[in-house]
């Protein structure tokens, strides 16, 4: 019996498919009792309906036979459905010795990975497929979640500790992560997505970790690590105001700041507002970005300088 | 408990209700001062009750305004960061302005002292305390609507309560306040439970309603304050850096939801154990039966109080606590699930083989059943330790506890509130309309909540201010179904209003009930009773004449024309 398709997401990991038959084993079970119940109530409803206001009823208040088998029912399946629940909990608790390691960061707004050769990518996470994965995960500021709903499973992460969580990921492919602890404005824009590859497709990603291909124009590189970095859950690109101020028509746009002075947008700026973002606050704005030091490349950042100038 | 007692002789004779009493609890004075001042535990639970369908209409519009958000999946009327401050508001308005208070201190204050035959609880200047203390509080809550609202979710998890610009402080001091206001009322149920029940009246015959209160008084006595501590420590963390939940001074941001959840774990027991003592009755007295399993209906309300207190970890699965403690909290979270289990079947087997009358409190009974048996068994998902993982913050959770909170809690209410409407008003309502409204309200309810379960197994998680595509369609059911509610509670209010106004006379018993509050006049007169009730007979015993039920102490010095009798009553207190 697999309710799969319509109530649960794809199978993807590992453990997902033990997780479901417990999901559907008490959905089964569940409905059968509340079936019971409420054939139960319809039927008394009829058939003991009040005839008159003199109805005498039956005094018995109690049947230790029936009651003794409500209890014991349940109880045993409760006991099973515990025992069943433990057993998967601790497949998810216990990582397998040969995991591949990968540091998680959650920052307002975005996710930051950070693999074994200082390579770093952000909110889009890849990782072999067959291969089991640790995330070991912290938080730079509020409590996040990283949840990856085709693997079930979820683990928060909490600034000034380490949480792991591990997985293996069945065939290449894509899947959703949300972040699921609420995090302040922009935490339902907290969007990435694993990218499990074959094995050496993986190894050639990593070689390459991400940075620019060869033959790609710097803007169109620009507007890639715009959608990819977590820019767009805060700065838009057609005029609304979100969280930061728009890129469009920023470029070479005037800028009053909140301790009075003002500038331009320029090369510098956004470089300066990108790496130390508390530098220069824009009048009106909330001082809530995090610092991208480290993350982008000389070459990143004049790319996503060049998308902002190509943004009219 | 009850074999401990001792027996008895007492002269008693029939007191018949007087039909039309001079006066009553509502008329007796007049003016806005008798109504500031009193100390007539009807009248401050009247004025709790206009206070929490007051609040219950703010949270409820609160709750419109989030649901029309999501009818899309980006931007519909409003801004990410009023929609964070709108849910986080729904949330503690409901909560700690609405459904804690709304059964014990509205219909327990009312009904709590009369169903044990005193003329009030047992401190009425501090029940009075109680409800400014709970006005001082949600004047507190209005003011942090007022100062640019708090965006942190009715949780307040640390460390992001700790760095919002928003009005955090105003709002936890509010809660903080609040929480006497039920330390208080918890205390003066106990008190009065313990010291003013009448004659005759053993714990064994105690209305189920009441032991219902008795159990939620404990709880709230008993874990209030751990919220007022957490509370007091994150305003502390705000204006002083004292630095216990703020991990960049040492302090850890876990701890505060092993402090929250240690109380408003317990809370949810608040919430949802007065409406199990209404259900019993209601269920009983439509039934004209004897409650199945008195004893264990009333010691397990005892039972999931005090193992309540030892299962909040259970909210935490993936917040980074021990794989030893989830395990330990998982266990015992479905210990808690048999009594309450049980306890539904003890309602169905009341019903077999009664007269069950079909009136609008038993419709909300059975609704009740239907829609708190979902609640439980959910209960019971998201209590598997490797399934929670996967729902754990998504709108299966945020479906499972409206289940239990207003599939349960507030329909329990709504029957609870018609079912005494009699009592407390002296009108009756209309069937009719009653009933459409229920099913409407059933209907409505189901709409909006049913299709959050699938949209949390398919993995939506809560608090999204903006979803992806897939989710559009159950969004789309769930935001009408909250229109159909809409539609079902302005129903209620229409007759209910209708019915104060030119509602036919209601008599002092309309339901042929056999607890005490019904052996006083529709209103009640100010001091309930005129005479000391005597019980001699069970509060579900329909099988014995009524007015074996309307027994009073014959006046030692009587005047001789009226017929005496003596009675044996097992009493285990001193008159």
């Amino acid at each position: 019996m697999n309710f799969g398709n319509f109530f649960l997401p794809p199978q993807k990991s590992t453990i997902a498919g033990e997780v479901d038959q417990l999901f559907n084993f008490i959905n089964l079970v569940s409905a059968v009792i509340l079936l019971g119940i409420v054939v139960a109530i319809v039927f008394f409803i009829f058939k003991y309906k009040r005839k008159s206001e003199n109805d005498t009823t039956s005094l018995v208040d109690h049947n230790t036979t029936l009651e003794v088998t409500w209890t014991a029912i349940p109880l045993f399946l409760i006991i099973y459905v515990f025992i069943w629940g433990f057993q998967d909990f601790m497949k998810m608790r216990t990582t397998p010795g040969d995991s591949y390691e990968i540091h998680v960061t959650g920052k307002s707004w975005f996710w930051e990975y950070t693999y074994a050769n200082g390579g770093k990518v952000l909110n889009d996470l890849y990782v072999p497929a067959g291969k089991p994965i640790k995330l070991v995960m912290t938080s730079s500021d509020v409590l996040h979640s990283f949840y990856v709903p085709d693997y079930r499973i979820k683990q928060d992460v909490v600034p000034g500790r380490y949480t792991t969580v591990w997985f293996e990921v069945m065939e290449p492919g894509e899947s959703v992560i949300f972040c699921t602890e609420y995090c302040g404005r922009s935490h339902s824009d907290m969007i990435g997505k694993v990218v499990a590859l074959e094995q050496s497709e993986f190894d050639e990603w990593l070689r390459s970790s991400g940075g620019k291909p060869e033959d790609m124009p710097l803007a169109e590189w620009g507007e890639k690590l715009y959608t990819s970095s977590g820019c767009q859950a805060c700065h838009s690109v057609d005029g609304s105001q979100i969280v930061g101020p728009s890129f469009k028509g920023s470029w070479e746009s005037a800028r009053q700041f909140e301790d009075g002075t003002s500038g331009v947008v320029d090369e510098n700026y956004i470089r300066e507002s990108i790496i130390n973002p508390s530098a220069k606050i824009v009048k009106g704005y909330p001082p809530v970005m995090a610092s991208y030091d480290g993350l982008f490349s000389d070459e990143d950042l004049s790319a996503i300088i060049e998308y902002i100038k190509s943004l009219k | 408990m009850a074999s401990t007692s001792k027996e008895r002789t007492l002269t008693v004779r029939h007191f018949p209700v007087d039909e039309n009493p001079t006066t009553n609890y509502l008329n007796a004075t007049k003016g806005l001062k008798s109504w500031l001042t009193t100390v007539d535990h009807k009248r401050i639970g009247l004025m709790y009750l206009a206070s929490v369908i007051f609040f219950f209409f703010i949270g409820g519009m609160l709750a419109i305004a989030l649901r029309l958000e999501l009818l899309t999946p980006a931007k519909t009327f409003i801004e990410a960061d009023t929609y964070n401050k709108i849910f986080t508001l729904h949330g503690a308005v409901m909560v700690f302005l609405f459904i804690i208070p709304s059964i014990p201190a509205a219909l327990g204050n009312m009904f709590l002292p009369m169903m044990v035959g005193a003329k009030d609880v047992a401190f009425p200047r501090l029940n009075l305390a109680s409800f400014y203390i709970y006005i001082f509080g949600a004047a507190f809550t209005i003011y942090s609507i007022a100062v640019n609202g708090i965006d942190t979710g009715w949780t307040f998890y640390t460390p992001y309560s700790t760095k919002t610009g928003t009005a955090v402080i105003a709002m936890t001091f509010g809660v903080f306040i609040m929480g006497f206001s039920s330390i208080l009322t918890g205390l003066n149920f106990i008190v009065t439970l313990h010291k003013l029940r009448s004659p005759g009246l053993t714990w064994g015959k105690m209305p189920l309603f009441n032991w219902a209160l008795y159990a939620t008084s404990v709880i709230q006595v008993l874990a209030t304050p751990v919220l007022a501590i957490t509370l007091a420590l994150l305003i502390m963390e705000r204006t002083l850096g004292i630095g216990i939940f703020d991990p960049a001074l040492g302090g850890d941001p876990v701890l505060f939801q092993h402090f929250f959840w240690f109380y408003s774990h317990p809370a949810v027991y608040i919430m949802i154990v007065p409406a199990f003592g209404i259900i019993s009755e209601l269920i009983a007295v439509f039934s004209k039966k004897r409650l199945f399993g008195y004893w264990f209906i009333a010691l397990s309300s005892m039972a999931i109080a005090l193992l309540g207190f030892l299962v909040w970890g259970h909210h935490m699965f993936v917040s980074g606590q021990s794989t030893l403690s989830s395990v330990v909290f998982s266990f015992i979270t479905f210990f808690v699930g048999i009594p309450t289990g049980i306890k539904i079947f003890n309602w169905l087997a009341t019903m077999y083989k009664g007269s069950i009358d079909m009136k609008t409190p038993m419709w909300y009974a059975m609704i009740f059943l239907f829609q708190f048996t979902i609640g439980g068994l959910t209960g019971v998902m998201v209590g598997a330790l490797s399934v929670d993982v996967h729902l754990h913050d998504t709108y299966y959770v945020v479906a499972h506890f409206h289940y239990v909170m207003m599939g349960g809690t507030v329909f329990a209410f709504l029957g609870g509130l018609h079912y005494w409407w009699p009592k407390i008003t002296g009108k009756m309502y209309k069937e009719g309309p009653a009933k459409i409204a229920a099913f409407i309200l059933f209907l409505g309810f189901n709409v909006t909540f049913l299709p959050q379960f699938i949209l949390g197994s398919q993995g939506m998680p809560r608090r999204y201010y903006n979803y992806v595509e897939q989710f559009t369609t159950l969004h789309q059911f769930s935001t009408v179904g909250t229109w159909i509610l809409l539609l079902g509670f302005l129903i209620v209010a229409v007759y209910m209003v209708q019915s104060l106004r030119s509602g036919t006379k209601a008599s002092s018993n309309p339901w042929n009930a056999r607890s005490l509050e019904w052996m006083s006049s529709s209103p009640p007169v100010s001091e309930n009773f005129a005479y000391t009730p005597v019980v001699t007979h069970g509060p579900y015993d329909f099988h014995k004449p009524l007015a074996e039920f309307q027994l009073g102490l014959a006046e030692s010095h009587g005047h001789g024309h009226h017929e005496t009798e003596t009675v044996k009553t097992s009493s285990t207190q001193e008159a």
